[in-house]
């Protein structure tokens, strides 16, 4: 069976402990949102629904096509899932999709699918629904184009994130890691945006009471407009400050707490230490990871209420 | 397509394909965990953690060399690794220019670099074990009993259950493309056209793709009510923990604090 590993896929091996529970946690608590959301609203149809959709996007994966120099791009999926089946199921098709990747086709860890699935499920369905879901519906054409930036700009930021969990764990040089990363990206993000506004025109064509007001996956808050309005803005903003001044963010990261010793640190765990874990460069930056955590948390469920209030 | 075409299960009769298959999710998972904790640089708890990957391979009746043969799928991945070996602190031992950077590779970057490539080598192989020791509907399963939402493992076992018929698909319209010369370009002659028309059509193959698939999926699940789906799945295999299973769990998680004590002393 042909099945060609993705780039954005980490093995095991690649994150520090410390960096794959960090993404774990912050996958499993977004995932359970999805679980109780996804359990609420949908009846038991939909869950043969999602898996076999799950089953699409991985088809989807196989249908190649060529770019210059003798390679061949192909989706990765995560905005069209998002943007097709509503955000909540979206991402439980993704995680299905990446589980099953890791599982059986080892493309990808089984300790570090938690970053894989914020990589490339959760951030991906974050900034492709709620940019999708940010331009009124009447403009076709409008609404397509968001679509392709949203596909595009969901690539790159998987390949930001991918590229920072690698700093964070020493594991990759952040000067270099990034241009590479996003140059890459910049690319394959460019035919994840043709397919993706490709299927879309489609769909749009042949079925477009599946996309239409009354569908699932236009059932969305304002919430996620402003979700991923915040995401690819802050995106976009790092990108470019990452790419060019990679010391920049270094300092940054020291600042926050993030690299107690400037990038030195990661380097440091030899076996001097009876526990690494327990050492104080762990414990800044779970610490630190945790209480952005909550910081990001507090933002949304204030905003998603005063929101609500205001609607 | 047959079903299983996506299987990577191995069939034989061997003390580890008859062990429970959350033992041997657990095990996996711990072994993989162990390795992240070792330190750089501990070059005896990793080789006998190779000692240990093994001996699994051997009483799993594969062949000793059964993992290793299909363990460089995460190699590609290894690249972005690279930069690791220009390494600010330690020696300098080579320096060289590449583009516009100029690079010093330090004893710490070789250090830190071949310790991530082991890591990443040895956990590969215990999680290609698993998926050859244990059928991907009982791996589902056995998750579903360590506690993973059941919403969550009843997507993962329609998708593995449907992909197969999904792959056909996949073929059917890879078929169709290259039978209306729209097939991928071959240099030097003049098939197919532009990048971006070939990415159209690959989405329009996507979203046809997405119609059968949401089409068939309400036949799905018709069917499925007709034959008595209330809700979750149901299996024939029976998943009981036996002695065996007990004290494979404990003498592997010994294993991992034995090369935990022997990687930091």
């Amino acid at each position: 069976m042909h099945y060609s590993p993705a780039p954005l896929h980490i093995p095991d091996g690649f994150l520090t402990l410390a960096v794959s529970i960090l993404c774990w946690i912050f996958t499993a608590i977004t995932l359970s949102v999805a679980i109780s959301r996804s359990n609420k609203s949908l009846g038991e149809r939909q869950v043969p629904l999602m898996g076999i959709m799950a089953a699409f996007i991985f088809a989807a994966q196989m249908i190649n096509f060529p770019v210059a120099g003798g390679t061949s791009g192909h989706l990765l999926g995560g905005a069209l899932a998002a943007i097709t089946l509503g955000p909540w199921a979206g991402m439980l098709v993704m995680t299905a999709v990446i589980a099953v990747q890791a599982l059986l086709f080892q493309d990808g860890g089984l300790l570090v699918m938690g970053a894989n699935i914020l990589n490339m499920g959760l951030i991906t369905a974050v900034i492709g629904y709620g940019l999708y879901r940010g331009v009124p519906a009447r403009n076709r054409t409008l609404k397509l184009a968001v679509a392709g930036i949203a596909a595009w700009l969901s690539v790159m930021a998987g390949a930001l994130f991918t590229s920072l969990q690698l700093w964070l764990s020493g594991t990759s040089q952040l000067q270099v890691v990034i241009p590479a990363m996003l140059g890459v990206h910049a690319l394959i993000g460019v035919g994840e945006a043709l397919i993706t506004v490709a299927a879309l025109t489609f769909i749009l064509q042949t079925r477009p009471d599946l996309l239409g007001e009354n569908s699932a996956s236009a059932k969305g808050s304002r919430g996620w407009v402003v979700a991923g309005g915040l995401i690819s803005l802050a995106v976009v903003l790092l990108s470019p400050f990452a790419s060019t001044d990679p010391d920049g963010l270094e300092r940054v990261a020291g600042d926050l707490g993030f690299l107690n010793k400037g990038v030195s640190a990661p380097y440091q765990f030899m076996p001097d230490y009876v526990l690494p874990v327990l050492t104080q460069g762990y414990i800044a930056t779970v610490l630190a990871g945790l209480i952005g955590l909550v910081v990001v948390g507090a933002i949304i469920v204030l905003l998603g209420k005063g929101l609500r209030a205001k609607s | 397509m047959h079903f299983d075409a996506f299987d990577r299960y191995h069939e034989t009769d061997s003390f580890i394909h008859r062990l429970d298959p959350r033992v041997k999710v657990v095990v996996t998972v711990a072994f993989i965990l162990s390795n992240a904790l070792l330190p750089d640089g501990a070059w005896i708890a990793s080789g006998l953690a190779w000692l240990v990957l093994l001996f699994a391979n051997i009483s799993s009746r594969l062949g000793i060399t059964f993992t290793l043969k299909r363990s460089f799928v995460a190699l590609p991945f290894a690249l972005v690794a690279i930069t690791v070996l220009f390494s600010v602190t330690g020696e300098p031992l080579a320096s060289l220019r590449f583009l516009i950077w100029d690079l010093t590779i330090t004893d710490v970057g070789i250090l830190r670099f071949v310790s991530i490539l082991i890591r990443s080598w040895l956990s590969v192989q215990m999680a290609i074990l698993l998926v050859a020791t244990a059928r991907f509907p009982d791996i589902i399963h056995a998750l579903e009993h360590l506690r993973v939402p059941s919403i969550l493992t009843t997507i993962i076992a329609f998708l593995y259950r449907y992909l197969f018929v999904l792959g056909d698909e996949v073929f059917r319209l890879m078929r169709a493309r290259e039978s209306r010369s729209a097939a991928l370009a071959v240099s030097g002659t003049r098939s197919g056209r532009s990048a971006v028309w070939q990415a159209k059509v690959a989405g329009h193959m996507a979203g046809q793709l997405f119609l059968r698939s949401y089409e068939r999926s309400d036949r799905v699940y018709n069917a499925m009510l007709a034959r008595g789906y209330a809700g979750h799945l149901e299996t024939i295999n029976p998943h009981e923990l036996r002695r065996r299973d007990y004290v494979t769990v404990a003498l592997a998680l010994l294993a991992m604090l034995f090369l935990q004590l022997v990687g930091r002393l």
